[in-house]
């Protein structure tokens, strides 16, 4: 890849004004042509090629107070990055990244960078923002193409010792910081495999698993040990890992699907998204036989939901084969919670949009197999809680589509394992998340700690990475001080009047 | 000291009926009767559910018995001692509430005899008279009987065929049973759905609570999937982790026998494909 590699217009690059720098346009990934990827599971972009990398990284015109640092829940310094890729000095572009994000492959995959760093870009005010996340992927896929994955050196020995439950993303980002601060750490995971939801629920086509299972083994290189199989609150309960280990982590994830609640919701082949997904992706029904997980050969396919999930479940219906995949979703495209990359996507794949139509039941044949969904058409009210427009539905606009397979991705609870079993830790009795302190990260339960899903209800990856930071750092100063009493990490207490405002409000 | 999974034990009960010792120290330190676990045999392996037959703490085995009815099972009756599995995680599911009941009738039907062993040995623990109904379509599939006969104060054995036993169902038994002697306190029903379901019928008539352990599809058996739901008493419930015991006089067993039937042909074709393989293997 270095052959590619211009000197003569790197050095042209480096002397451009800012003016013209701003000139240049956005670089685009080149990706797979829409009627090719249908029938694969291929990752659907190929990466910037190094010069487009190059041209991209001179876009940016390294503001003196860069926004974008703050625009990222783990802090990257993205200007130093991407100043070492404008240079052509790759090596260094993935050094500077890895000081604080030990997962740049995932995250310049799966980050919804268009409402974090890039949104907030100052050239997005005139042009397009630079594009941070492909620039991100850039230099994590050159480094681990080139063989150059390099295994962060971990403090010295501290005796401590670190449970973290769940190898998800916020899993994962504290058992790195807290390892490279030198304690023992070990990770339990109910799956057989790593990553939590980069593993069991974001596709193939979107985040290929060798590049989460290169990651990971980074991660077990610095000496983290992961436990597969091994469930927390049925294996052993969360106290007796506290005997075990001076402070523990709880990463458990949104593993609990929700359902409407409508009729017809039992009926063979219904899923619930993460079924769908996890039959798909963990288990890799795509390549049945040769893998022994069934999944349903679907001609007609129904998702229901308007997320990442939603978008992620219908494009993958349509790689499994379906003839037509329509996306049921209750309000317009603007509301929809997905990015709009995942949007266009699924769009240019085929998969039809019906928008404003909520399903208010599922009719079945006598084998007790979906046939049918029954639809009502909705329009948009006025703004509820969430300041989106409430979907209100047309009494007697119902109608019906054939389809053979639904897929309910409609959002999901956490999973109530952990808290179900152990005594002292206080759940959010209405939304069943972990009572955490957002700004410690400390739950109910002294020693015990808490991020990502469990904590705030499904969001992100990246904001269960951001937790994931913000724990280790409050564990790291947990495990020195044996301290728990305290509302605000030291340097992060809030000024008096911002005190006095949140009193008022 | 044997390998995580390692195979212990595979031995043939019956016509396509193993019983597995595996070696799983830590499940098998803190199971309880009625629970269960999930198992893949290598990376390509489906993970299915299995209910816990009996274990020993001390040897750090799960006891397993497994009838063949797809590729996995027919892999697993082929692993040889020392082999091992990829991935065995439990134990999954509520325990088994027990408590001194009275008269506990506790009906296995084929395999599921296997699983009503450990609940059948903890009501007698628990000070229950425990009276156990073992049925199956013909002699050589009654197994475990002389397990179950320390396990319980009286057994009744009755085959589909005839060929040992009373002749007839494990439903008629029961009937005859209440009529004769008067109503057991509770009735613990572990076997086919069927079986189940004309069991729960009964005893709906009779007004005896009943307890059925469900065996619907999974796939992760820590309520992330929602692929085991069952409707009981109008309510979806998600069996790995509300179940996989429920009161059988709620359970929509239908729901269930068509949940259970829904890839049916993909098993099929997996597991000719499977014996296929087999035969050509052989023949090489």
């Amino acid at each position: 890849m270095n052959d590619q590699i211009d000197q003569k217009e790197i050095e042209r690059l480096k002397g451009l004004k800012n003016k013209e720098r701003m000139e240049i346009p956005r670089q685009k990934m080149p990706e797979q042509h829409p009627e090719e990827r249908r029938s694969n599971f291929r990752e659907v972009p190929h990466g910037l090629p190094p010069m487009s990398a190059v041209l991209e990284a001179s876009r940016c015109i390294q503001c003196k107070q860069p926004k974008c640092i703050e625009g990222c829940p783990v802090g990257i310094d993205i200007p130093g990055f991407i100043a070492r890729v404008a240079a052509g000095d790759f090596l260094g572009g993935i050094r500077k990244m890895k000081e604080t994000n030990m997962l740049p492959a995932i995250c310049g995959r799966v980050c919804p960078q268009e409402s974090q760093c890039e949104q907030v870009c100052i050239l997005a005010k005139r042009k397009e923002p630079v594009a941070i996340g492909r620039l991100e992927r850039f230099v994590a896929d050159w480094e681990r193409e080139q063989g150059k994955m390099e295994t962060p050196r971990v403090g010295a020995p501290t005796g401590k010792s670190v449970g973290v439950v769940g190898c998800g993303p916020a899993g994962l980002t504290v058992a790195i910081d807290l390892r490279r601060a030198g304690h023992e750490v070990v990770i339990y995971e109910a799956l057989h495999a790593p990553g939590g939801v980069l593993m069991y629920g974001i596709p193939e086509f979107r985040l290929p698993k060798k590049i989460v299972n290169a990651e990971v083994d980074v991660v077990r290189k610095m000496g983290v040990e992961i436990r597969y199989n091994h469930i927390v609150g049925k294996l052993e309960n969360l106290d007796e890992l506290l005997d075990r280990h001076d402070a523990v982590f709880l990463g458990t994830g949104a593993g609990l699907p929700w359902f409407m609640g409508i009729e017809g919701e039992n009926l063979c082949g219904v899923y619930s998204a993460n079924e769908y997904l996890t039959r798909s992706n963990l288990m890799r029904a795509y390549d049945f036989p040769r893998a022994d997980t069934p999944i349903a050969r679907s001609k007609r396919v129904a998702v229901i939901g308007g997320g990442n999930v939603a978008m992620d479940s219908a494009r993958t219906a349509v790689r499994l084969g379906a003839e037509e995949v329509y996306l049921v979703y209750r309000r317009s495209q603007v509301e929809m919670p997905a990015r709009d990359e995942e949007i266009e996507h699924a769009k240019e794949e085929g998969v039809i949009l019906k928008i404003l139509h909520n399903p208010v039941r599922y009719i079945g044949d006598e084998k007790g197999r979906v046939i049918q969904a029954e639809c009502i058409r909705m329009e948009l009210g006025e703004p509820d809680a969430s300041g989106r427009r409430r979907p209100v539905p047309l009494e007697g606009s119902e109608f019906v589509i054939d389809v053979d397979t639904v897929v309910v991705a409609i959002g999901n609870g956490p999973n109530p394992l952990v808290p179900a079993t152990t005594k002292g830790l206080d759940v959010d009795p209405r939304r069943g998340t972990i009572k955490t302190n957002l700004n410690t990260m400390h739950t109910s339960k002294k020693g015990v700690f808490a991020g990502g899903d469990i904590a705030i209800g499904a969001a992100t990856v990246i904001l269960a990475m951001g937790h994931g930071r913000k724990a280790a750092r409050s564990m790291n100063l947990y495990l020195q001080s044996g301290e728990w009493d305290i509302e605000y990490l030291p340097g992060e207490e809030p000024a008096p009047e911002e005190e006095v405002d949140k009193k008022k409000s | 000291m044997p390998e995580m999974y390692e195979v212990i034990e595979n031995v043939v009960l019956a016509e396509k009926v193993n019983r597995y010792r595996i070696y799983a120290p830590d499940i098998a330190k803190r199971r309880r009767a009625g629970q269960f676990i999930i198992l893949r045999i290598d990376v390509d392996g489906e993970r299915i559910p299995l209910t816990i037959a009996d274990a020993d703490p001390e040897a750090g085995t799960l006891t397993l018995v497994v009838q063949e009815v797809g590729k996995t099972t027919a892999r697993m009756t082929r692993l040889k001692l020392g082999e091992r599995f990829l991935d065995v995680v439990g134990p999954l599911g509520a325990p088994t509430h027990i408590e001194k009941f009275g008269t506990v009738a506790v009906i296995g039907g084929g395999i599921g005899i296997a699983p009503a062993h450990p609940i059948a040995q903890a009501l007698l623990e628990a000070g229950n008279r425990v009276v156990s109904i073992l049925g199956a379509r013909t002699q050589s599939l009654i197994i475990m009987e002389e397990e179950m006969r320390r396990a319980s104060d009286e057994v009744l054995v009755c085959t589909d065929d005839g060929s040992y036993g009373t002749h007839g169902l494990v439903t008629d038994i029961l009937k005859e049973r209440i009529e004769s002697e008067g109503k057991p306190d509770l009735v613990f029903a572990i076997g086919p759905v069927i079986m189940m379901k004309f069991v729960c019928k009964l005893t709906a008539e009779y007004d005896i609570p009943t307890v059925v352990s469900l065996n619907p599809i999974m796939v992760d058996g820590t309520g992330m999937c929602g692929g085991c739901r069952v409707s009981v008493g109008g309510k979806s419930k998600f069996a790995c982790v509300e179940g996989p015991e429920f009161d059988g006089h709620q359970v929509d067993f239908e729901e269930l026998i068509k949940r259970q039937a829904f890839y049916r042909e993909q098993e099929k074709e997996s597991y000719e494909c499977f014996l296929a393989e087999c035969r050509e293997k052989n023949t090489k």
